[in-house]
């Protein structure tokens, strides 16, 4: 849930309740009020008749009714003139107007006149007290929308601008990539919290580039310092194996050393160049036409694929260009048709299509490999003997230049795109 | 032929200077500039082998000046660096070749003998091993005078033992010389044997007195017989 709308939220459930009390307190408030200046009206009506009644006393026989007047005057015995109370009352009244029974507001109340009592009863109509209700109902219906819609604009638009650098901060964050980016901008805010947010966002950040490029650097230069005492290594077994005194178990064994010691030199050969693709060392780039290297390559691996009972195939439907360099395209193409060998089931071909947009590597498989891990470090499914690097220089060298590779899997066959 | 070594890394120097005095080459030494120059003042080489990262400076420097007083005494860049820009300036400058470092004792021994080879018969490019004649810029062999027909790779792999005639070679440098620098990358080389057993049969097949021994466990020799 977004935060604009988890506080829109939040004052519409509050407003709900704070408008449905204040409606009722409103209401309850305002009839008090009516109720107040009616009987008050009516008790002031009832003193005036009461005094014309002194001053023409024909007024006592005229109104036994509610006729045309909205009175009634209707002696009284003595007994029921003294215990009564007067009071105020609620009661239903048939309109000829109306032609129905309305709501009225009733004043009965007891007087004496010459020595006689008499009950006078005066009535006013009232409001209608259910079109009260309604027009309350609807206004506060009316005013609980407006203002929702109110705050609705007002938070969008406030939050919106005082959030801005909020925002900004999120979605550069959701961009940023630590193996490409070199830093994040930060928007200018004058508001302390943001303020400290970016600040600290960018302490963070500052120490993660720093680990990370130190972290591949240290790679880059472990491996390359390795390189020297290795080369050495190899050279004097390459040496001793000349010794002609060396019987051939003696040999063997030394093969086998030789052997191990390549794969160590394999090994870092890989993590220095994968750490230099890395660390950005390739930036000259050239023309490339990657038909003739996958050609000159294909040629390089045939016998190696005839070992290994495979047979490369390669269409040509278009020319793939693109700027690069060559060493490390020659590295990528290497890999992935490698890889397409060795994980071949033997008598299948390895299918190389080249279109002017994408080059495909496809070769027969048993199970679909998962893609999401394919291209990571040490996580192929690797035979014996290899640096498990492979795919992932083929993508960080894929990447360097902005080239897609994508791994698939269909009708039992390990497809590797390359698209540009 | 004269050989100046120079190399900072003393192993390093010792394994190059063993493997080239095995080939009855003169080998001389320096491990920084100020000697290599004191050293190429007084005498002419035929081949120097030139590291670039030397305690004193940097290799080219000392490439360029030589090339200033006009020397042309051959020069194989030798570099750990692996970097493509050493590679092009230093081939700019006039260099014959560049290896990078973590080579094999045979492919320095090839990589020197093409220098050398190209220095002494200044045109014709031909190595002479028994009674085999290797044109390298024509890629032919003549076997008694006769053309011993090869494919590319056996072409390749015969250039290379018989550059290496008497010596060990495995099967790493072989591939890697022969089938290019990535073939490494397959970490299993048996593959190689085929193309080997196709030229052992035409060898035998035209009488050349050299024959291909397999060394189990590591590679090939070429010997005379």
């Amino acid at each position: 849930m977004k935060l604009l709308n988890y506080t829109t939220t939040y004052f519409a459930v509050i407003l709900i309740f704070l408008l449905a009390i204040w409606a009722l307190f409103f209401y309850f408030e305002i009839m008090d009020e009516i109720y107040d200046s009616l009987d008050d009206s009516l008790d002031n009506q009832k003193m005036l008749l009461i005094r014309k009644a002194r001053e023409e006393p024909d007024l006592l026989n005229m109104a036994t009714e509610f006729e045309e007047g909205n009175f009634t005057i209707t002696p009284t015995t003595l007994e029921e003139g003294l215990r009564f109370i007067e009071e105020f009352r609620d009661t239903l009244m048939f309109m000829e107007n109306e032609a129905e029974y309305e709501p009225v507001r009733l004043l009965e109340s007891v007087f004496q006149q010459d020595g006689s009592f008499y009950k006078i009863k005066v009535v006013t109509s009232m409001v209608e007290e259910d079109d009260l209700r309604k027009e309350l109902f609807f206004s506060i219906l009316y005013l609980y929308a407006g203002l929702i819609v109110v705050i609705l604009l007002l938070n969008s638009f406030l939050q919106k601008k005082a959030w801005k650098p909020f925002y900004k901060l999120l979605y550069r964050l959701e961009k940023f990539s630590i193996e490409k980016d070199r830093e994040i901008k930060y928007e200018k805010t004058n508001i302390d919290e943001f303020r400290l947010l970016n600040e600290g966002v960018d302490r963070l950040l500052k120490k993660s580039l720093e680990s990370f490029k130190s972290q591949k650097e240290f790679i880059e230069n472990a491996s390359h310092e390795l390189q020297t005492p290795l080369a050495i290594s190899i050279n004097k077994l390459e040496l001793m194996a000349e010794n002609p005194n060396l019987n051939s178990g003696q040999l063997e064994e030394l093969g086998k050393v030789l052997n191990t010691l390549e794969r160590l030199i394999r090994l870092n050969k890989s993590l220095l160049l994968l750490s230099r693709i890395e660390n950005r060392q390739f930036l000259e780039g050239e023309k490339i036409n990657w038909n003739l290297q996958v050609k000159h390559i294909i040629n390089d691996f045939e016998d190696f694929a005839a070992h290994q009972k495979v047979v490369i195939s390669l269409s040509e439907n278009g020319d793939f260009e693109s700027t690069g360099n060559k060493d490390l395209i020659v590295i990528l193409i290497t890999n992935l048709i490698k890889n397409a060998i060795i994980h071949s089931v033997p008598n299948t071909t390895v299918a190389v299509n080249i279109t002017s947009n994408t080059i495909e590597f496809e070769n027969s498989g048993t199970k679909a490999l998962d893609g999401n891990k394919i291209f990571n470090r040490f996580q192929g499914n690797e035979k014996a003997g290899s640096s498990g690097l492979g795919l992932a220089i083929a993508k960080a060298i894929a990447d360097r230049w902005n080239l897609d590779l994508s791994y698939r899997f269909i009708n039992q066959k390990h497809r590797f795109t390359l698209q540009k | 032929m004269k050989i100046l070594i120079i190399e900072d890394e003393n192993d390093m120097l010792q394994n190059m200077q063993e493997t080239l005095e095995k080939e009855n080459l003169l080998v001389e030494s320096a491990s920084n500039i100020k000697d290599a120059m004191g050293k190429v003042g007084v005498y002419d080489y035929d081949c120097i082998l030139l590291d670039i990262t030397l305690p004193d400076g940097n290799g080219l420097e000392l490439l360029k000046e030589l090339k200033n007083r006009g020397y042309n005494d051959s020069v194989i860049i030798v570099s750990a660096t692996d970097s493509l820009d050493d590679k092009v300036l230093g081939l700019d400058l006039g260099a014959d070749d560049y290896l990078p470092k973590l080579f094999h004792m045979a492919e320095l021994n090839a990589r020197v003998k093409a220098v050398l080879r190209r220095r002494k018969f200044d045109g014709a490019n031909i190595l002479q091993v028994e009674n085999l004649a290797i044109d390298i810029d024509a890629h032919q062999v003549l076997v008694d005078g006769k053309i011993l027909a090869l494919n590319r790779k056996e072409f390749h792999v015969l250039l290379y033992m018989c550059t290496n005639k008497g010596r060990l070679v495995s099967k790493t440098a072989l591939a890697e010389h022969v089938w290019g620098d990535y073939i490494d990358q397959v970490h299993n080389f048996d593959f190689i044997y085929s193309q080997i057993k196709n030229l052992r049969k035409k060898l035998t097949d035209h009488k050349a007195k050299v024959e291909i021994k397999a060394v189990y466990g590591i590679g090939y020799k070429l010997i005379s017989i």
